[in-house]
């Protein structure tokens, strides 16, 4: 843990000072400033940074991810010469890359927000914003790793991020709009709700749907919905698929990282 | 002291490494040749723990690798191509070693002096040259006085200057009795340093002795040759 | 000069008398109705009494099955007196012009699935009051048949009714014309303001809540006013059917949430003005059905469901300087055809921009989504929104219309909310 801790830290500091972290930093400080100063609507602001973020941050979560850890090879042979073991080193970069893309789009938010938002109305939601944005940046950055480790190629790699970004954020609600025009005559709204826990990116999308769109929501097979991830056994669920998006591509990109010849 | 069992690696369809032994001493510099792609960064990785075996076994002064990490204390490695952290300074990524060794050695400031790294040390990675690199992974392999030290092509990047300072430096800790291996394609430095060689070809050892036996193996007084002549030797018999 | 003044000043004196003489014969005595006193119960006070008289109904229960006042009274509790009509039809049935009720609490009149019980009934009576009173527990609260110049003002009415069929109305009219019904409160009734067949009503300051299934109904009444009136999570919301010539504003329409349930349901109404209303949090903002020729200005549409859901039976009607703010969906609609016009509103969902810095954007506004055609087909589809995948289609069809009406554009949208 004291290693781990050790590794994490140096990481911070290296990724921290990456000229992308400093772009991912102000492009969210601009974006939220802007939405909060001349939106005038409180909400409106954080339902744009919402759409805003259930596309970017999976998009720069995983490329930059899996890049940082094709250009940590290196970095990684060094370190393994160093009386370290592998599951420090390998958790120590993890954190260390999804911390400071959690920190960055944090303080891109927070900033603006604490300035010209409208801190006591809109607390709550910009708390389901910011959680939604963490855990979203741990799951793309632990598929990243796991990407990245699979393919020793850079450029196939890369390809591959950026095919499940596209699958997670468009052909997979893709597949399930034809679901649900293909079996219409069939009551599918549970195997919906299965097949959107299923997704992360849908999940944070549809928490805010229940925030946002709750009249459209109370009506037709909406309600199933929002009975569903409205209650607490839901959110539950939500949750620990969520966190198994976390877990398990870690483990399996660790179990591969144990194994690995540098 | 370095023990290995039997070692076996594969990539894929490509064999690296084919059942090797071999017995590194210490007090004695050994160095590893062999054509490209015959096993000899596969060998020293196995060594370091970079890369796995598919079976055998190693032992770094009786300590069997690939359970307890703590045996990397004792080696000092300077690899092929250096790279570290871009957004680092030198002096962060050094202490930062240090750290992680729990240990208070300080820089050698000869050392410093004879690379003129003082300017360098408070610069962030990516702004360094490949030389500038390379000496920086040399003031790292030997800054914690280990038993153990692991040179991959050392001398590449190195200006003349700088490289005859660490061959000098290499001679000097011969003699304090540590283990000393080295790769190298340049015959003359390894025929000026190493008492003992291994030649690698496709991954099986074809020779272990000292550099006169080798020559007189051969019958030719340049190791370049001599190493030539047997890897002839070696095609003929395989095409045989 | 003087005799002239004391001849005003005796017939000032003279005329004082008269009046005082009149008032007694067209005002009436008081008859107190007291548990204590000589008279008891109201039975007795309504027998005892004359036109123009008072009956003050002192505090207490009164249990007394139904009344009937059948003369032209005034009916005034003291800290209100309840009247509990004990679950036995109606409690009090007006069938005198000029009755004033004032300050009571009628309590459980009676629930009847062939009698339209009410706490208070009028039956073809001209010119009565009902003010202030409060209704708790009645199967109808007041009812009006066949009256007119009427008032219902201030009153109190709440229901517990759980079922449509158990339940009966806050505020019955049935063939009633220029009634005032105003800063009335209706709770928990099966339809909080019913209309039929009702001709120049005023409906203003009613707050009509949680009640089973209309906030207020109405049907063939036309020429009425309905203005600075709430209605609050109702079953259904509001339904308005079959009128002409409705004048609605500065009504509230809030929070009615369902499948069903519409913050207004207009049906077959045509030559009206709405404007100036808020329609915030319902699923459906407006529901339109076969309507012509309305006018709609001014409203806001906030946070809704479906801000406005318009049949292809529609023609005619208008929309201008509307705001539809954050709304799920702005417009949907039941075919490709559109003759109706949308202009000079201000959509939030607008990206368009303003070179000229006119105020109004330089490009035309299409408020009706693809995505929103897609959940009327599969609702299920709904748990999509606001994804990168529906964003794409709604773009790609805003840019080439195959599916949405191409004409329902609004080309002047607003670039700033109207105020």
């Amino acid at each position: 843990m004291k290693l781990i801790n050790k590794i994490f830290r140096y990481e911070l500091s290296n990724v921290l000072r990456s000229k992308w972290i400093i772009f991912y930093t102000l492009f969210f400080l601009v974006v939220s400033y802007s939405l909060f100063a001349f939106t005038g609507n409180n909400s409106k602001a954080i339902l744009s940074l919402m759409n805003i973020v259930i596309i970017i941050i999976p998009l720069v979560s995983i490329i930059f991810g899996t890049m940082y850890l094709y250009n940590s090879r290196e970095f990684v042979e060094m370190m393994l010469c160093q009386p370290i073991d592998r599951k420090s080193l390998f958790f120590g970069i993890y954190s260390g890359t999804a911390v400071p893309l959690s920190l960055s789009f944090v303080s891109g938010v927070i900033i603006p927000f604490l300035l010209r938002g409208n801190v006591q109305n809109q607390f709550g939601l910009l708390m389901l914003l910011l959680i939604t944005g963490v855990l979203l940046t741990f799951i793309f950055t632990s598929v990243s790793f796991l990407v990245s480790l699979k393919n020793n190629d850079k450029v196939k790699g890369l390809g591959f991020s950026i095919l499940i970004w596209l699958l997670m954020s468009i052909i997979y609600d893709s597949i399930i709009l034809l679901v649900i025009y293909i079996f219409q005559d069939y009551p599918v709204e549970n195997s919906v709700i299965v097949l959107s826990l299923i997704n992360p990116v849908d999940l944070g999308r549809i928490f805010f749907l229940l925030k946002f769109d709750i009249s459209a929501l109370m009506g037709y097979t909406g309600a199933v919905f929002q009975k569903f991830f409205g209650n607490t056994a839901g959110i539950i669920v939500s949750f620990i698929s969520l966190i198994l998006w976390i877990i398990l591509p870690q483990f399996f990109a660790f179990r591969n990282f144990k194994r690995k010849d540098f | 002291m370095i023990r290995i069992e039997n070692i076996e690696k594969k990539f894929g369809n490509v064999t690296a490494l084919r059942k090797i032994d071999l017995e590194i001493r210490s007090g004695k510099v050994t160095a590893i040749v062999g054509p490209n792609g015959s096993g000899k960064t596969t060998l020293i990785k196995s060594i370091l723990g970079l890369v796995k075996p598919d079976s055998g076994k190693i032992f770094v002064d009786g300590k069997f690798v690939n359970g307890d990490y703590s045996y990397k204390r004792h080696i000092g490695y300077m690899p092929q191509i250096a790279r570290y952290p871009e957004n680092l300074k030198v002096n962060e990524v050094i202490s930062m070693i240090k750290d992680l060794r729990n240990s208070d050695s300080e820089i050698n400031p000869e050392l410093l002096e004879a690379f003129n790294l003082y300017k360098e040390m408070n610069k962030p990675f990516r702004t360094l040259s490949g030389g500038t690199r390379q000496k920086v992974s040399v003031l790292i392999a030997f800054m914690f006085d280990p038993q153990i030290l692991i040179f991959d092509e050392p001398t590449s990047g190195l200006d003349p200057v700088s490289s005859s300072y660490f061959k000098d430096l290499v001679r000097k800790e011969k003699q304090k009795g540590k283990t000393i291996i080295l790769t190298s394609h340049i015959m003359s430095e390894i025929q000026e340093l190493s008492d003992s060689i291994v030649f690698l070809l496709d991954g099986k050892i074809h020779f272990h002795g000292s550099i006169d036996n080798l020559l007189a193996e051969q019958e030719e007084d340049k190791l370049e040759r001599a190493i030539a002549r047997m890897m002839t030797e070696v095609s003929n018999e395989t095409y045989k | 000069m003087y005799k002239r003044i004391s001849h005003i000043a005796r017939s000032i004196k003279l005329s004082v008398l008269v009046i005082l003489l009149l008032s007694a014969v067209m005002f009436g005595k008081e008859i107190v109705v007291s548990q204590n006193g000589n008279i008891k119960t109201i039975c007795e006070a309504l027998k005892i009494s004359r036109d123009g008289d008072r009956i003050v109904v002192e505090p207490g229960t009164y249990k007394e099955g139904n009344l009937v006042v059948n003369k032209e009274i005034e009916l005034i509790g003291k800290y209100f007196p309840l009247i509990d009509g004990s679950d036995e039809g109606s409690i009090l049935t007006i069938r005198s012009n000029g009755v004033f009720v004032k300050g009571f609490v009628f309590a459980h009149a009676k629930v009847s699935f062939i009698n339209d019980n009410a706490a208070i009934k009028l039956d073809s009576v001209k010119n009565c009051i009902i003010q202030g009173n409060k209704f708790i527990d009645n199967f109808f609260a007041i009812y009006l048949s066949q009256s007119s110049f009427c008032k219902i003002l201030d009153n109190n009415i709440i229901a517990y009714g759980k079922r449509e069929t158990t339940s009966g109305n806050g505020i019955h009219l049935w063939y009633c014309k220029n009634i005032e019904i105003a800063n009335n409160k209706i709770e928990g009734q099966r339809d909080g303001i019913y209309f039929e067949f009702v001709i120049s009503a005023k409906i203003h300051d009613n707050y009509s809540k949680d009640n089973i299934r209309y906030g207020m109904h109405f049907m063939f009444s036309d020429s009425c006013n309905y203005w600075n009136n709430t209605f609050q999570n109702n079953g259904a919301g509001v339904a308005v059917m079959y009128t002409k010539y409705v004048e609605m504003y500065k009504n509230n329409f809030k929070n009615n949430w369902g499948a069903e349930s519409y913050g207004l349901l207009l049906k077959e109404i045509s030559d009206s003005k709405i404007y100036s209303n808020n329609f915030y949090k319902n699923t459906t903002g407006i529901y339109m059905e076969g309507c012509n020729r309305i006018a709609f200005s001014e409203n806001n549409f906030d946070n809704n469901g479906w801000a406005v859901k318009l049949m292809s039976n529609s023609l005619n009607n208008i929309f201008t300087k509307n705001n539809f703010l954050n709304n799920t969906f702005d417009i949907v609609t039941s075919s490709r055809n559109n003759f109706n016009s949308f202009s000079e509103n201000y959509w939030s969902d607008y990206k368009g921009y303003d070179l000229n810095r006119d105020g109004v954007g330089d490009v035309p506004f299409h408020p009706v989504k693809l995505s929103s055609l897609m959940v009327q087909q599969q609702p299920a589809s709904m748990i999509l929104l606001r994804s990168l995948f529906i964003g794409l289609l709604d773009v790609a069809e805003s840019v080439i219309p195959a599916l949405t009406p191409e004409t329902l554009i609004d080309n002047k949208p607003m670039m700033r909310q109207i105020n």
